[in-house]
């Protein structure tokens, strides 16, 4: 228990390891641990401004869902409006086409019947000289008698 | 030549709390100390190999630890050694900041080497007394061919008060050195002179002022060196158990056992103590009254 230069020995000993625990030890450490608390701070900064744009994204996508949904009701409506136009100008057309045809149809009826009822009258008119014929024989001659024939053809 | 000396339990105390000494003789000239009285005859030009010795070792194992740490050490997720560090670190660092109010790169690197330096120099405490001197002892007869009872080996630096007095004396200077360069010498020599009682009442003063100044260094050495004397004193009279036959020795063991446990907290209380008072100390130097 003798106090000797073992004392200023271990002064001396004591200065050096706290200078190179300066130097060398604690500012590399500490920087380290300051680095990592700002990457903590600006990793919890980063994450709540994550929330809060997923939260704006969430109700920026929702507003687009309402408007889409809003927007496909209108084509609905208008594709609807549009199918029922169509289907009446269809009908229409259909109506104008059948009337059309129709109108045809008839006039060519009308023009077969008047061509047959002048198939009908030379026919008439061609058995009537026939018969006639037959019965005057001789007497009455074809040619001369050919304006009372054709009279009798235009009266029937 | 001293066996029946060593055999005596004063001799095996004695023995134990010898330092290994290298130094002047009185006659002049330098060498190792071969008994307490040649020991003690050489005065102050002698040094404590032994104390020494384990101080550096433990230094340098602290700041090896550190530096190593400390070399590759990355902002990323810490692991093995480094949360280690890192956590001793943290924990100076925030008693520092909580004592210290001023602002001085020095402090906080100093709080942690005393710390961790203490902290390992008292840990050498629960080694088993016998096992490093009877080592010591082993190998300074067959290998150096010196004899045996002449070998001393003392392993705790912090039961060596030249080593407690020796950083405390340390820390004195550098409370000295901020307290002029903060405040000036006449601030310095001002607040030993007129506080508490003002002008009038000088020398009372300074004997008050004087004595709570070189008080501190005081304290803090004997508070580290008496308790870990204490502790590593128990420890030799433990082991003073086992040469008392089996059922002393069980006791003695399961005695050591508790008292080791015990001592985990002595020692860890003791460095944060030194600890903690060369901040509060400091920062007194730093502050103005």
């Amino acid at each position: 228990m003798n106090i000797n230069l073992t004392l200023i020995g271990q002064s001396i000993t004591f200065f050096i390891f706290v200078f190179f625990c300066m130097k060398v030890v604690w500012p590399p450490i500490m920087h380290a641990l300051d680095e990592r608390k700002k990457r903590i701070a600006d990793g919890l900064a980063a994450a709540e401004r994550g929330a809060h744009e997923q939260e704006l994204a969430e109700k920026r996508a929702a507003e687009k869902l309402h408007e889409a949904k809003q927007q496909a009701s209108e084509i609905l409506a208008q594709a609807n409006k549009r199918a029922s136009e169509i289907v009446d100008e269809a009908k229409e057309a259909a109506t104008e086409e059948g009337n059309r045809l129709k109108t045809a149809a008839e006039a060519e009826i009308e023009q077969e019947v008047h061509r047959a009822k002048e198939e009908l009258r030379k026919q008439v008119s061609a058995v009537a000289l026939a018969g006639a014929n037959k019965v005057l024989k001789k007497e009455v001659d074809a040619s001369t008698h050919k304006a009372v024939l054709d009279d009798l053809i235009a009266q029937i | 030549m001293a066996s029946e000396q060593e055999l005596t339990s004063t001799g095996y105390i004695q023995h134990h709390l010898q330092n290994w000494t290298f130094g002047q003789h009185p006659d002049g000239h330098w060498g190792f100390a071969h008994t307490a009285l040649e020991a003690r005859e050489m005065g102050f030009m002698a040094i404590h190999v032994d104390s020494m010795l384990w101080s550096i070792v433990l230094g340098l194992v602290f700041f090896f630890m550190f530096r190593n740490v400390a070399k590759k050490i990355s902002s990323d997720t810490p692991s093995g050694m480094q949360n280690f560090v890192e956590w001793i670190v943290d924990f100076i660092n925030e008693n520092v900041r909580g004592s210290f109010s001023g602002k001085n790169d020095v402090v906080a690197p100093l709080a942690l080497t005393l710390f961790v330096w203490i902290f390992f120099m008292n840990l050498m405490d629960l080694i088993p007394v016998d096992w490093l001197p009877m080592t010591a002892q082993l190998i300074g007869q067959y290998v150096f061919g010196a004899n045996p009872h002449h070998v001393y080996f003392k392993v705790v630096p912090s039961t060596d008060p030249n080593i407690t007095f020796g950083m405390a004396i340390a820390v004195f200077w550098l409370m000295l050195y901020y307290s002029i360069k903060i405040k000036g010498v006449g601030g310095f020599f001002g607040e030993l002179a007129f506080q508490p009682f003002g002008k009038a009442g000088l020398p009372a003063n300074l004997i008050l002022e004087g004595i709570s100044l070189i008080s501190k260094p005081v304290s803090l050495a004997l508070r580290l060196f008496g308790n870990m004397y204490a502790g590593e004193m128990i420890f030799i009279l433990i082991a003073l158990l086992y040469s008392g036959g089996i059922a002393w020795g069980v006791l003695g063991g399961f005695l050591q056992l508790g008292w080791a446990i015990f001592h985990i907290l002595i020692i860890t209380l003791q460095a944060f103590i030194f600890m903690v008072l060369t901040i509060v100390y400091l920062d007194m130097a730093h502050q103005h009254h």
